[in-house]
């Protein structure tokens, strides 16, 4: 019996004055012109609530673009949802948080590039970026709203880590968020200049678990390891369809952001069919939800109800097939391969960033 | 740590309320969703930045005729469960 959904991802439009060389959005994006009005954003939330969420993340790209997102995040209030903001802070000002929050926002998450500046504002590709971010960050830290901060982290930052730690708490940050850059999309395009040695990951896991122990209790310190050093895969979604739907620009209903990448699988859209009908019957929900989709050396693994075979996206990123083992596992008849890749890209390694572009 | 001195209070941006659907109250944060059960809700009922565990425990221990050391020890446990996740402060 599948279980009501936690959350939903609202990635109100695609476009982004970042250009992340690490961009989790899909090679193809949504134009402008596709994107949904108000009135739909609306039912979408209401749908939502009357379905059981509990949490809704305004997303994108760079949710702030939109000029009705004051209006969306009192819509979600409204309905009872904790409404949580993702973004990159560059495109906001004092004035337009506090309208935010007195719409009823929870909770505000900032990407950061880096501790320093010229670096973070390199890898971003927007002059000034960082510090109109600090500036941003500042104002939530000092708001009745929640603060997160989220770094991405990958061999161009990684030595900054201790640095963003101490930022994040200098902040007055609630949560900090390290994650490694997971390989999908644009991302692996640029997996030479960003994949760190096994060295540089292993020093990073040492500093998180030390600034956990110091910062217990005042900032919550959430950690994505960097699976293709890993020996098991991670829950990808907490498993395919079991706790979030995710709405793009267009308003196709997907169960993980990177679903779209998937040969085969057709994503109804919100609007034409009711958010719980895709939840509890949807073919591309059905799809790899649970365990009985799985192959060996899933079938017989006694973590399969744990980590459900890893990610479905990169099974096909890297093996080929979105049915197979994600080769980061050890069972995988592709880890070494993987593992191999991995090291040998990390020690190649470059500087030369390719930059998102639409 | 937390003792029974510890004083739980919310953080800014938590929000409790009761879901129709799960028929339970819920604590949101951020990236967090805790459903609670009966003593969960009874628990947190009493954060208020100003009651300490021990006084939350005796509370809840007239209340359930309950041994108080051990509620005690329950309170305990499930604030810091609360303070790991960055739900209160204490």
């Amino acid at each position: 019996m599948t279980a009501a959904p936690l959350a939903l991802m609202a990635e109100l439009t695609h476009r982004c004055p970042l250009q992340c060389p690490y961009c989790s959005n899909p090679l193809d994006l949504v134009k402008v012109a596709r994107e949904r009005d108000t009135a739909f954003w609306h039912s979408v939330i209401d749908e939502a609530a009357e379905l059981g969420v509990l949490q809704i993340h305004f997303s994108g790209g760079e949710p702030t673009l939109r000029p009705d997102l004051a209006a969306l995040i009192a819509h979600a209030t409204a309905r009872g949802l904790y409404a949580n903001l993702i973004t990159s802070a560059v495109l906001l000002n004092a004035e337009k948080l506090a309208a935010l929050e007195q719409a009823g926002l929870a909770h505000v998450q900032i990407s950061i590039q880096g501790a320093a500046a010229v670096n973070a504002d390199r890898i971003g590709n927007y002059n000034n970026g960082h510090a109109k971010k600090l500036e941003i960050a500042a104002l939530v830290g000092e708001s009745g709203m929640s603060l997160t901060l989220n770094a991405v982290v990958h061999r161009q930052n990684l030595v900054e880590l201790r640095d963003m730690i101490e930022l994040s708490a200098a902040l007055n940050a609630d949560r900090l968020e390290i994650a490694h850059v997971q390989y999908h999309g644009w991302a692996l395009r640029n997996r030479v200049a960003l994949m760190p040695t096994r060295e540089a990951v292993e020093a990073a896991d040492a500093i998180v678990a030390d600034a956990r122990e110091a910062w217990h209790g005042r900032m919550v310190i959430d950690y994505v390891v960097p699976d293709y050093y890993a020996a098991t895969p991670k829950a990808c979604m907490g498993g395919w369809g079991s706790t979030s739907l995710n709405v793009t620009p267009d308003g196709s209903v997907l169960p993980c952001h990177a679903a779209k990448t998937i040969p085969g699988l057709v994503f109804s859209r919100a609007g034409e069919t009711s958010l719980r009908e895709i939840w509890y019957n949807d073919a591309a929900f059905e799809r790899f939800r649970g365990t009985g989709w799985m192959r060996e050396p899933c079938v017989s693994c006694a973590l399969k109800d744990v980590d459900f075979g890893g990610c479905r996206c990169q099974a096909l990123a890297l093996a080929g097939d979105a049915n197979a083992a994600d080769p980061v596992c050890h069972l995988s008849p592709r880890h070494g391969a993987v593992l191999a890749l991995a090291t040998a890209e990390s020690v190649a390694g470059n500087d030369r960033l390719v930059y998102r572009r639409p | 740590m937390i003792t029974r001195e510890s004083v739980p209070a919310w953080r800014r941006g938590i929000r409790r309320r009761f879901d129709a659907t799960r028929e339970a109250h819920v604590l949101l944060g951020p990236e967090r969703v805790i459903v609670l059960d009966e003593i969960a809700s009874a628990i947190t009922e009493l954060v208020d930045a100003k009651n300490s565990v021990a006084r939350i425990a005796q509370l809840l221990a007239q209340r359930f005729s309950a041994d108080e050391a051990e509620v005690t020890r329950d309170v305990a446990g499930f604030i810091e469960e609360l303070l790991e996740k960055g739900l209160v402060t204490a």
